[in-house]
């Protein structure tokens, strides 16, 4: 791989990269079973470079900013790369968000410039917020032909001939700035430099390496910590290639396990589920003799990997089961959530190690990382060479509040030096979340709850409760507030995570069907991983600040006390 | 042969789905959740997605899916496609 202590930018580490593996495959795009594009790092360098020599065209400088908008796609990556080349600044932004929320985020980050996929722009100049874009040039990708375009250019049309000059960034300057939620009320766009990068990415594959040849499955959204770190930055300094697949539909991401021969993948909790209820289903099935063998066979793996992964052996042993993935697969990489450790043992006893992690966009990628020497399923790794950790405040069972110190760290929030002060204080970022070092004392992290009205989807989706609210506006009662179940009752675990939505009823006003009609309706507008699952209704009227606003962390204490989490209504 | 009615379309979507997730089909109805109704996650409903295509005889890339979470809005996707 590229030796990343020499490079000043992003920018300066990909270009290199290019020209250090011209005739490697970089990309391989598929849609369902059909192959539509395949790249070497020569292929995709003459591709950016007349975007670039476009963008320098239309003015485009160093520390604009740029934002994206797509799927996982190779255009992501050729886009990604020419801002960087030209020294932008990159907002990559979440597809799966609403239109509205889309325009939202665009005014926030200030992006001059923005590339998206023609269904997304479609939503977005459908939009009765269409007005308040404030983006200057877009670039739409796919676009049908005779498609009304709104004012904006077609990727694929967006080139001009000549050589295009690179511009030089320092590890100082500001690389990307990432949205870790906050659509609502208060975005949190977390600044994160080169030196983030280029730090996290040395860190990462100084434990898990990339070779030219390893192939890595991009599912979980590019615009995604996880997958742009490892799904693209990583494979590329390391000459490594990454296979895009246009659906995410189960039966066709497993069809690319084998077509593809894949190497590594980061899945999120659910996918990793669904994949191990296929598994035991298709077990299931096998007469009882087979079944014996398997799980004899699985036995003896499992004996035998005690201490580290034998992927060689264990290939050997069920060749079945890893012929299903390919026959290459040397580890699924699963982080954005908590995921149950039953999940995580039943892979690697079948001789397929699952690199658990944890980390949040504010720590750029990871914080801490499963090395498999040995495998901890209770456990989520070790801190990353360069990660320090600390636990603030620990209880009498050594649990206290994870802290981070690293240069991996963002530089602050974007525009909210409030919010930065209360998360990065003495240069160590205060994450939320409660964790306790293992008796180990090889340094292994679990983590037993949070700390932060949040919760963290199955899906691997940060929802804040006060983002929500704004969707129950105008409810007809009283007032209500939103909060994080294991907020208002902290348990020792993660898991069982939902959003609850708080009641105060007008005098006299009795909770009925109408009311609870009304909720079901508002809920029913949002995204199926932000919905509500149940309310209470709270007798007290709710404590205010002297501006009228709601003292949360007041109200959730005194719900916390008066309350019981079974008194919890499902909607 | 010209497309069938959206009503048909529905009510095809509504028979599919109560079979697939084995539901009785009375229990569906055409602006129901689907999410909520049949107790299922997004993976699930790309699985609905690739039941519905090999009945329709049509190709219905994910995005169709996004922010849709009612057998009606589906419904119409698939009619606009047939």
């Amino acid at each position: 791989m590229l030796d990343l202590r020499q490079y000043a930018s992003l920018g300066a580490a990909l270009k290199d990269a290019l020209e250090r593996w011209p005739n490697e495959t970089c990309l391989i795009e598929a849609d369902r079973d059909r192959e539509k594009a395949r790249l070497t790092y020569s292929d995709f360098r003459e591709l950016a470079r007349p975007l670039c020599r476009a963008l320098e065209d239309a003015d485009f400088k160093a520390g604009d900013r740029a934002a994206i908008i797509m799927t996982n796609q190779s255009k992501w990556l050729i886009s990604a790369y020419s801002i960087f080349f030209c020294g932008g600044v990159l907002v990559p932004l979440d597809y799966k968000l609403s239109a509205v929320e889309h325009l939202q985020l665009l005014a926030h980050s200030k992006a001059r410039f923005l590339v998206v996929e023609y269904y997304l722009w479609r939503a977005i100049t459908q939009s009765p917020e269409f007005s308040k874009l404030t983006v200057e040039i877009v670039l739409v990708t796919e676009a049908p032909a005779g498609a009304d375009l709104r004012g904006a250019y077609r990727w694929e049309e967006f080139k001009r001939k000549g050589e295009p000059q690179f511009a030089t960034r320092q590890r100082a300057d500001t690389a990307c700035i990432v949205y870790s939620s906050g659509t609502g009320g208060r975005p949190k766009g977390c600044v994160l430099t080169h030196d983030s990068y280029l730090e996290q990415c040395a860190s990462l594959t100084a434990w898990y390496p990339f070779w030219p040849g390893v192939r890595y499955l991009s599912i979980l959204p590019t615009n995604h910590a996880i997958d742009f770190m490892v799904g693209f930055v990583g494979p590329f300094v390391c000459g490594a290639c990454v296979v895009h697949l246009r659906t995410l539909r189960p039966e066709f991401v497993r069809d690319a396990f084998v077509r593809y021969r894949i190497t590594y993948v980061s899945l999120v909790p659910m996918v990793l589920k669904n994949l191990e209820r296929g598994l035991r289903a298709k077990f299931a099935e096998l007469k009882p003799a087979k079944r014996m063998i398997l799980d004899r066979l699985i036995g003896l793996n499992k004996m035998l990997t005690r201490a580290r992964p034998h992927v060689e052996f264990s290939r050997r042993l069920l060749p079945q089961v890893h012929r299903a993935f390919g026959g290459e697969l040397r580890a699924l990489i699963v982080g954005g959530a908590f995921t149950e450790p039953s999940t995580l043992q039943f892979f690697y006893d079948l001789g397929i190690p699952v690199t658990c992690g944890y980390g949040l966009t504010e720590a750029c990628t990871a914080v801490t990382l499963n090395d498999l020497k040995p495998f901890r399923a209770d456990t989520v790794g070790k801190p990353l060479p360069g990660t320090e950790v600390r636990l603030l405040n620990p209880d009498g069972d050594g649990i206290g509040e994870v802290a981070v110190r690293s240069r991996a760290v963002m530089s602050h929030y974007l525009d909210d030096p409030e919010q930065t002060a209360q998360t990065i204080v003495e240069g160590w970022l205060l994450t939320g979340d409660q964790g306790r070092f293992d008796v180990d004392g090889r340094g292994h992290l679990q983590l037993v709850g949070r700390k932060k009205n949040m919760i963290v989807t199955e899906g691997g989706k940060n929802i804040y409760p006060e983002d929500i609210e704004a969707v129950f506006d105008g409810l007809p009662v009283k007032e209500f507030c939103m909060f994080a179940a294991n907020y208002l009752w902290p348990q020792k675990t993660l898991g069982n995570e939902m959003l609850v939505l708080v009641l105060r009823l007008e005098q006299n006003q009795q909770f009925d069907d109408k009311l609870r009609e009304e909720m079901v309706e508002r809920n029913r507008r949002l995204a199926d991983f932000k919905r509500v699952g149940g309310y209470l209704v709270w007798e007290k009227d709710f404590p205010r600040t002297a501006s009228l606003k709601i003292k949360r962390g007041e109200l959730a204490a005194e719900i916390g006390v008066d309350a019981a989490r079974a008194g919890v209504v499902g909607i | 042969m010209s497309a069938p009615t959206t009503d048909h379309t529905l009510d095809e979507v509504l028979n599919l789905a109560a079979s697939h997730f084995k539901v009785p089909r009375e229990k569906l109805t055409p602006d129901d959740d689907f999410f909520k109704t049949l107790g299922i996650d997004s993976l699930q409903a790309l699985d609905l997605l690739t039941r519905l295509e090999h009945h329709f005889r049509i190709e219905l890339p994910d995005y169709e899916l996004q922010g849709v979470s009612d057998f009606r809005t589906l419904a119409n996707r698939i009619q606009a496609r047939l």
